[in-house]
Formats: C-alpha cells, structure tokens, sequence
C-alpha cells in the first residue's frame, strides 16, 4: 500500500492493525494504511462501514479496541487530539456567534482575547471569497457560506491535519461543485494533510491525491487507488477525462456498485 | 419561517392587532356579561362583587393596594432571585459532577411530591414573622422549574459540538461557556419563566401561613369583613404582578437570546 505520488516523503498518520467494535458490532477489521504529510487521502464506503469511526479514532476522540494509531509516532489519544482538527457533516455553527467569531473560535479556545482572534481570522475571510460576511449571523448565510465558515473554522484551529467527515454531503448538487473547487483551491493555497471521508466517488477523486475503498460492515480496505489526475484544469474537463472514468468505475467495482 | 407569506406584507400595527385584539375582546365580552348577570340578579356584593364595583374599590383603596402589593412584590422578587440563583447553582453542580448527578438529581425530582404549600407554617416556625419565611416559600415555588429547566438543557446539548469543539483545543470550561450554556439558555428561560409566574403566588402563600401585611394579608383581613371587592381587587393586583414578573423574563429573554427566535442550534 505505498504511494507513489504522494507530495512528501515523511509518514505522518500511520494505521496498524485496526479493530474496533460497537458491543458485539464489528465496525472495522484489519484497517492499515499511512498518510504522508500533506498528502490528500480520501476513503470511500457504503452507509454504515466505520468511516467515521476511522476518523473518530485518528481524531483522538476513541480509541479503537486493538491496533495502533501513530501521528508522528504520537499513540496516545491525547496526542492525536492536539494534531488534528474535525470538520463534520452538519457546519454546527453557533447562532449565537457571527461568522468570524465562530471561524476565530479553536483562537478562543487557546486562551486568545476576542478581538485579536478576530483580527487574525480576518484576512481568511478576503481570501476565501467571503469578506463582507464576517459579521453575517449563521441564519443570514446559505448553506454553502455556512459550510465555508465551517472550513475556515478548521482551518483557523491552525492543526497540520484536517479530518473532514463528509462536509458537502448536506449540499446540493450544484452548491457542492462549486464548494468542491473552493475547497481545492483552499488546500492549493494552505497545504494540510487531509482525511477526507465521503460517500461520493467523483468528490473524493477530485480532491485527494489517493481514495481508499472500503467494504460495507464490517468495514476494511477493499481497494487503493492512485489519483494521478490534472489538478489545473476545469473541473469539467476532469471529470469527463478517460482517466477519471477509469478510475471512477474501478472504486465503484470495488464498492460492488 | 411559521409565519405565513400574508403576514409579512402587513405593517407592525397590523400584526399587533392581529396578535392582541382576539383576547382582548374575549375578556371586554367576559367582564361585560359578568357585569350584566351581577345587575340582573342583584347579587349581594358580599358574595360575588361586580367589575364596576371592583374597579371602584381599587380606585378608592389604591394607595393601600400598592403599600401591599410592594411588600408582596419585594418578597416575590428576593425569592424569585434566590431561586435563580441556586437553580443555576444545583443545575451547574449536577451537569459537571456524576456524583451530585447520581446522588442528588433522583432526590430533587422526589422532593416534588412534597407539596411546597404545607411546608409555609413550618417556615414560619423556623424563621418568624419577617420577609424570609415569605422569600423561602418563593425560592422553593420557582426553584424546580428553573433547575429542571437547567439540568434539561445543559443535558439536551448535542454531542457533535461537543466532539467538534474537542478538535478545536476546547477545555472542558471552554466547551461549558462556549457550547452547553448559551445553547442551554433557551430551555433556561423557559424555567425562569415558569419560575416567574409561581413567585407572586408564592409570596402570598407565605403570607398566608402568617404576616402583617403585603396582598395576601389584605386578603384575609378583606374576606373576614366580607369585602369581596376588596379580595378580588387583591386578585386583580396579584394577577399583573404574576404577569409582570412573567413580561419581564420574556424581555430579558429577547435580548440575551435573540438568536434562539431564528430556530437555535441547527
């Protein structure tokens, strides 16, 4: 399971042996794999196959049943916890914040003074297309602002590894292709290493430098693809690409689709 | 977003009467046939007095009623803001500790079918004749309203933040300030609110149980004379306290909280 494209040499996320259950529920068996830093890795599943359990447990939020999970050779729960950021599903914004205020809050959390978390989470929002809304409510946002605030949020965490737990899925179709090149164009810009889960194929190719596959529960890796596709074209052009269609319908063998 | 496309086209008076004249006229229509039985069937004034009558006394008896009242207010208001107090004081202590939770939570919500009313007189007993047996009977009126309140909503807070906020270097008081205590507030208030309505109600409880003034003691000095005007003048008095007290809350509430009008935590 080496990669050959990834964009750096040193290991940063190292999976060993994976087994976690839920009572007597298996939700994942032998998960190994290893994410290299600033290497974009997406994992794909059916409903229900421990990605998010996969996430929960590199997060530091549990701590699987057997196997390791090393970040930089950091084991313990706490360790991963201080490393990584989480962007979930729903944006989970707080109403009672404005935007920057719910961006700039992992700079609270950390003891920072108000305004001087707002001031640095400023120039964020001028370059991620959404200056003028720094002082918009969540309520007065669209679904896709919201979930750029929600990313700028972990980013503003200032963590080298960014765990995002399917973040377009409440989207619709067209919100979430054009915040799938926002977010591209994001990670261009401020390089992380990121997990991104997804039960969309198309997305995870787009986005990440590798896709594992995995099966349906209990959850293990099926398959590993390499995503060597062009990173600066249209979107369009990628997606209708022989190569993109290649690799679109070996995950979706692999997914038994 | 409940409101209908129609109402948004209307202007604020609109609305108003929209909101308001409804009630309104029920009660114009209930105290006019009040009036009306009360002329017809000439009943005595000592049994059931008519409006005309009441409004009368409580011109004629006003600055008495307002010397009563303001005992009784001050009462109501010292309780209430005890209740407060210590209902965020037992909710904070039952959300942090497992122990308190386990240990104290199942005898709080035992402690409710002890009716609070008997307990007055032994308040009484206990702390004579001033303002304080008044002000425990309220604290205990309005005090499980707003704990339950407390404990519910720092309970009902959803565990995704909390996971969210964890990846975002949160402490455990970062996530208690940030996260479950405003996102508790609405489900606060609405405690407090209930809690507000029980404290006038209270206080004349606590009068009851013995006192030298305030409304409640007017009531029973007024019922021994067969004044029944004056009883239902006190009524009336207690009453816009109960609701006063209750606006108040309301008031506060919409300018701590004004996001939770827009639907809360998504």
């Amino acid at each position: 399971m080496s990669s050959a494209s990834a964009p750096a040499s040193t290991a940063t996320i190292d999976l060993r042996g994976i087994h976690h259950r839920f009572g007597e529920l298996v939700v994942l068996t032998g998960v190994d794999f290893t994410i290299n830093r600033h290497e974009r890795l997406g994992i794909v599943g059916p409903s229900g196959c421990g990605k998010s359990t996969l996430l929960s447990a590199i997060a530091g939020l549990i701590q699987p049943d057997e196997g390791t999970v090393a970040i930089d050779e950091l084991t313990t729960a706490e360790q991963r916890l201080r490393r990584c950021a989480l962007m979930p599903q729903r944006d989970l914004l707080l109403p009672w914040r404005t935007a920057i205020d719910n961006a700039a809050i992992a700079l609270e959390n950390r003891g920072m003074k108000r305004e001087q978390a707002r001031e640095r989470t400023r120039p964020l929002f001028e370059r991620f297309g959404l200056a003028e809304f720094e002082e918009r409510t969540p309520a007065e946002l669209s679904g896709g602002m919201r979930q750029r605030v929600a990313f700028l949020r972990t980013l503003m965490a200032e963590k080298d590894i960014l765990l995002l737990d399917e973040p377009f899925a409440a989207l619709d179709s067209i919100t979430r292709s054009g915040m799938q090149e926002w977010l591209l164009s994001a990670l261009e810009q401020e390089p992380r290493t990121v997990l991104l889960v997804t039960h969309d194929v198309d997305e995870a190719l787009l986005l990440t430098h590798r896709v594992i596959v995995m099966s349906s529960r209990p959850g293990r890796i099926v398959r590993t693809l390499e995503t060597d596709l062009p990173r600066d074209r249209p979107r369009r052009e990628v997606v209708t690409s022989p190569g993109f269609a290649h690799l679109k319908e070996s995950a979706l063998e692999a997914l038994e689709l | 977003m409940s409101e209908r496309p129609s109402h948004s086209t209307k202007g604020g008076m609109r609305r108003f009467l929209d909101r308001y004249a409804p009630p309104a006229i029920v009660v114009v229509i209930t105290i006019a046939l009040w009036e009306l039985i009360i002329q017809v069937f000439d009943v005595p004034t000592y049994i059931w007095s008519a409006p005309s009558l009441i409004a009368k006394t409580m011109q004629e008896e006003f600055s008495d009623l307002l010397g009563h009242a303001w005992v009784t207010l001050s009462e109501a208001l010292v309780g209430f803001f005890f209740a407060v107090v210590l209902g965020l004081a037992f909710g904070f202590l039952v959300h942090f500790s497992t122990i308190a939770r386990r240990g104290l939570y199942p005898l709080l919500i035992a402690s409710q079918s002890i009716p609070t009313v008997v307990l007055a007189p032994v308040f009484v007993l206990v702390l004579g004749f001033g303002i304080w047996p008044k002000v425990a009977v309220v604290a205990l009126f309005c005090f499980f309203p707003i704990v339950v309140g407390t404990i519910d909503g720092l309970m009902g807070v959803d565990r995704e933040y909390v996971r969210m906020m964890l990846t975002l270097d949160a402490t455990r008081m970062g996530i208690f300030r940030r996260v479950e205590f405003p996102s508790a507030l609405p489900q606060i208030f609405t405690g407090v609110r209930v809690g507000a309505t029980y404290a006038a109600i209270g206080a004349v409880f606590g009068e009851w149980a013995g006192s030298q003034a305030g409304l409640g003691w007017q009531m029973l000095q007024a019922k021994g004379r067969l004044d029944t005007a004056l009883v239902f003048a006190d009524i009336v008095f207690i009453t816009v306290m109960a609701l006063g007290l209750f606006g108040l809350v309301s008031l506060v509430e919409r300018l701590t909280i004004p996001w939770a009008r827009k639907g809360g935590l998504t």
